[in-house]
């Protein structure tokens, strides 16, 4: 890779490679500012009868070229570099998640402890975790050992013991993975990468037992050193090399595209943490963003500066739709449709989407219903990550007296959406939802924000190119996430606690871009309008056991940010209930469909089945 | 855009097919280059390493790890039986002796000194790979496999459960659209790959395992008539590996669907041959689609049809499409106009169309992303 002058890039393209659709973006200098310009997107071509990513690049970058006038694939269908005045790029970056992304197993010792940071720097480079093999799983020995037989993973990632600590019970650990011998998925050439990050006094250990034909070992520093802190920065750079190195290489035409980037490829959920923790980190704020995608959800948060990323792998709108309706179970996802559906007609539509995963809803009551199982999978989803992102386990707490009565064990979820600060949608589901309303309410259905929570999507699932482009020209990142990344939807203001229905929950009054005073009784949802770029202030009185952030009945003031969809007033408490009984639950569902108007144009659907 | 790339499944009278047969370590192959192999001949055969069983003798003996070695009744390399004596203390002053057995059979692999853990090899588990499609060897790979060519005819499946099977064509009902029935399924169908037109009940399959049909195949099912088959709700699209007795394609969707004529005629050209079958679907890395595999052999291939000169994969006017998502989920149609423009759908959503001439005559504008090409 060649050194890159900065100063002289006026157009960069950026792809990233999902596992069905590969998305190209523009982005141009005009008037000294970076800016995205154009987009395009086709089916992403690793499987046969292509088996050549670069067909699918080439053919989303030719749809952004022709958008935009721009000849950027050559005849020979390579991309063209470096730019002249209507041809090429002078940068070309991608991420990639095709082909099923990164697939790791991980092992450490204890599974809360040393194995848990072992997920966590794997998912936090970007990986999906297949297994988590553990002393302590329940499983038995044999029985581990025929789970890593079976599993066909792109690396393994094996930590134990703190420095100094265990060396016995890693390289017990070790002794099983030596003789499973798992099958890569790339062929039986393909030596299996496999990182240690343990215990360092068990190294020479590791190596003899790992350094045998079929492995390619790397170590690298321990990744939990002591008990109370985690190190996980070498064993995700190390995941990175290997990444580039082993699974790029082996993926079908990748070899080509890494020629064509200029930077390393990155796994496209790496990417999109990178972008977030780098906002939360330069406005001080605690984020969530959500990457709904058709195999997989991937969850990203940023409390208080620590970072986590869950990858809930059989929750997505596509292949894995069956899944997310067999774990949520149809009832519950059909509680959010507001008119009758055929349960066997559905069952037979939700398989012909996992077996045909790139259609779209044509008709209104299939968007509906598509919304419905997306609520199911994002709170699933939200569910599996609030309990993975916890304080380090196994750590002692000081206590006092006084912390008696109110005694918290380590491993609490650090996830708290009272002091989440904001909520970034991204995902064909949520991204391209025809209504920017239904966005902003599946997210608060899913994820129920309380306090004063500010809401956005990713315009056009653009994080991941900026992750990536950060790394190379920060300036063109930073500029264009703040320009044209993110889109605001507004701002949610929800109020924590349960009571009945009719009966007061909160009164507000509203100054600043607008003007506005009111009351909401328990059940209501309000939306109120405040554009984008508006801000206002708000002032709000819970009623009594009802919390906005100050503590149960106490008064909040907060500005909140206007956005495409507006204010909305949420006072149906959390958590989040709705009616058992179908048509209450139906009537329910009608009155905050009509109340955000999410969809104002669709006539009164005929049921389906009928 | 003067094109659109949209994927199909592939239904063609002739095509020159290639498939690899390949052990999954090495072992023996048993053909060589020019062989004529049968679908149900092994063509390579191997062993697999046995199962792992780990024995703790360190725990089991209370004895450190360092010591285990000289506890050991056998080294690395021995065999041993259930219940056989592995190791013993030395015990005190002579007494007091604790001797551990095995708890399975195989052979010592490895002992380790820093866990004290022993790990045994269960017996080698003998793998053998078939043909799968009668025809030409073409190519050995050493200790690998081999490659198999045949002429034949070719159709995937939307959809499949079980693994590979082979047997002779046994059409099912007069018309593509009627429904597979078990009243339609008789004794003398033991052996054969069944093919119906419209939706398999589930009665229907059942039926066709009872008397021994090697497959089912239909344009339909119902998802639930599936999930009773199998006992439980299929998350995501992975299959292959079920041991139902029986192995299911279907053609076109989950519902009451009609297989596409296409197909159906075929089929019908190819009954009485024998054709070779694999229901393992996976829809996500490595895409793979079932497939129904009927070699030529010494017959004459079928005469092939006009749109062998269309360029594969692209969308253009005049191509034979199947709409797949409803409103119109299952219907079959052609490529009458490729408006550039997106249009707002009722959805609401903005979307690239196609307008599809229906066989009925009727013309509707459906999403590019839901259709399919059929692709001959």
């Amino acid at each position: 890779m060649t050194k890159i002058d900065l100063e002289s890039i006026n157009v960069i393209l950026a792809t990233d490679c999902g596992s069905t659709t590969t998305k190209a973006i523009l982005i141009q200098k005009i008037d000294g500012e970076y800016r995205q310009t154009h987009r395009g997107e086709a089916p992403t071509t690793v499987e046969k009868p292509f088996a050549n990513v670069t067909i699918g690049v080439a053919n989303s970058v030719t749809e952004v070229g022709e958008l935009a006038g721009r000849k950027l694939v050559s005849d020979e269908g390579t991309i063209i570099q470096p730019a002249s005045d209507n041809e090429g790029c002078d940068l070309y970056i991608s991420t990639s998640s095709a082909g099923g992304g990164l697939q790791m197993m991980v092992a450490g010792v204890i599974a809360e402890m040393t194995a848990a940071s072992a997920k966590r720097a794997a998912l936090g480079a970007g990986a999906i975790v297949m297994d988590v093999i553990s002393s302590n799983d329940k499983r038995r020995p044999h029985e581990q050992i025929q789970r890593i037989r079976e599993l066909r993973p792109d690396m393994i990632l094996v930590s134990g013991g703190t420095d100094g600590g265990t060396t016995e019970k890693v390289v017990e650990l070790a002794e099983l993975i030596a003789p499973a011998k798992p099958q890569p998925r790339f062929g039986s050439e393909y030596l299996m990468p496999v990182i240690y990050a343990g215990n360092k006094d068990a190294r020479g250990n590791i190596e003899d037992t790992l350094g045998i034909d079929w492995i390619d070992l790397a170590v690298v520093d321990n990744l939990r050193p002591v008990l109370e802190h985690e190190n996980l920065g070498p064993a995700r750079d190390k995941i990175h090399d290997v990444f580039l190195e082993h699974v790029m290489a082996h993926a079908p035409g990748y070899d080509m595209l890494m020629d064509w980037t200029d930077a390393p490829i990155m796994p496209t959920p790496g990417a999109v943490g990178d972008i977030l923790q780098t906002i939360a980190s330069q406005r001080g704020i605690n984020v969530v963003g959500v990457d709904i995608g058709g195999a997989t959800t991937d969850v990203f948060s940023v409390f208080n500066e620590t970072f986590n990323r869950t990858v809930s792998a059989n929750l997505g709108m596509s292949y894995s739709i069956s899944n997310v309706c067999a774990e949520a179970t149809l009832p519950n996802v059909l509680r959010w449709v507001h008119f009758d559906m055929d349960e066997r007609e559905l069952r037979n539509r939700v398989k012909n989407k996992m077996i045909r995963p790139t259609t779209i809803p044509q008709s209104h009551e299939a968007l509906v219903f598509e919304q419905a199982v997306a609520r199911e999978a994002l709170r699933l989803a939200y569910k599996q990550h609030k309990e993975f992102a916890t304080t380090l386990k196994g750590v002692q707490q000081q206590r006092t007296v006084g912390d008696t009565f109110s005694q918290q064990s380590s491993g609490q979820t650090i996830v708290n959406n009272m002091e989440l600060d904001l909520l970034v949608a991204s995902g064909g589901v949520l991204s391209h939802a025809p209504r920017m309303h239904q966005t902003a309410m599946l997210l608060i259905d899913a994820f129920e924000p309380e306090g004063v929570t500010t809401l956005a999507k990713d315009s056009i699932f653009m994080m991941p190119h900026l992750g990536v482009l950060s790394s190379v020209h920060p300036k063109a990142a930073g500029e264009v996430f703040e320009r044209d990344c993110l889109v605001f939807l507004g701002t949610c203001v929800a109020a924590k606690g349960l009571g009945k229905h009719g009966k007061p929950c909160f009164t507000y009054s509203i100054e600043g871009a607008i003007s506005a005073s009111g009351s909401l009784n328990f059940g209501d949802l309000e939306l109120l309008p405040l554009g984008q770029d508006e801000v206002a202030t708000i002032t709000c009185e819970p009623a009594k056991g009802y919390d906005l952030g100050e503590g149960p009945g106490k008064k909040v003031v907060r500005e909140v940010r206007g956005g495409t969809v507006g204010l909305i007033l949420d006072a149906r408490g959390r958590p989040l209930a709705l009616p058992d009984e179908r048509a209450a639950c139906q009537k329910t569902i009608e009155q905050w469909t009509e109340a955000l108007e999410l969809y104002p144009a669709a006539s009164a659907p005929e049921p389906v089945g009928a | 855009m003067a094109h659109a790339y949209t994927p199909g499944l592939k239904v063609t009278s002739h095509m020159a097919y290639s498939v690899k047969r390949i052990l999954p370590i090495k072992g023996d192959v048993l053909v060589s280059v020019g062989d004529q192999v049968q679908a149900d001949q092994v063509v390579a055969e191997t062993s697999m390493p046995g199962d792992i069983y780990p024995m703790n003798l360190a725990n089991m003996l209370a004895v450190p790890p360092s010591d285990v070695a000289e506890c050991l009744l056998k080294k690395e390399g021995d065999s041993v039986d259930l219940d056989e004596p592995i190791a013993k203390t030395k015990g005190l002053f002579g007494m007091m002796k604790k001797t551990i057995q095995s708890k399975y059979t195989g052979t010592i692999e490895t002992i380790s000194n820093v866990t004290g853990q022993v790990i045994l090899r269960g017996a080698p588990i003998p793998v053998q790979v078939k043909a799968y499609v009668t025809g030409k060897v073409v190519e050995v790979l050493d200790g690998e496999g081999c490659v198999i060519d045949a002429d034949c005819s070719y159709m995937q499946g939307i959809f499949g459960v079980g693994g590979e099977t082979c047997g002779p064509i046994r059409m099912v009902g007069s018309a593509h659209d009627e429904p597979l029935e078990a009243s339609s399924i008789s004794e003398d169908m033991s052996g054969t790959i069944v093919v119906g037109g419209g939706r398999m009940t589930a009665a229907a399959i059942k039926k066709a395992r009872d008397v021994g049909a090697v497959a089912i195949v239909a344009g339909g099912i119902d998802d639930q008539d599936l999930r009773d088959f199998l006992g439980y709700d299929l998350g995501v699209a992975i299959t292959g590996s079920e041991k139902l007795g029986i192995t299911i394609v279907i053609t076109e969707g989950f519902g009451d669907i009609a297989m596409a004529r296409q197909t159906w005629g075929l089929l019908s050209s190819r009954e009485g041959r024998e054709a070779s079958i694999n229901g393992a679907t996976q829809i996500r890395a490595g895409v793979m689609r079932p497939e129904i595999i009927v070699p030529h052999g010494d017959a004459a291939p079928p005469t092939t049809s006009d749109l062998d000169s269309v360029e594969e994969g692209l969308l253009v006017e005049g191509r034979p499409v199947r709409i797949i998502r409803d409103p119109y989920f299952g219907v079959i149609g052609s490529v009458a106009g490729l408006p550039s423009e997106p249009q707002v759908l009722d959805s609401g959503s903005k979307a690239r169309v196609l307008e599809v001439k229906l066989d009925s005559g009727e013309s509707v504008v459906i999403p590019r992303a839901n259709v399919e090409l059929i692709e001959e």
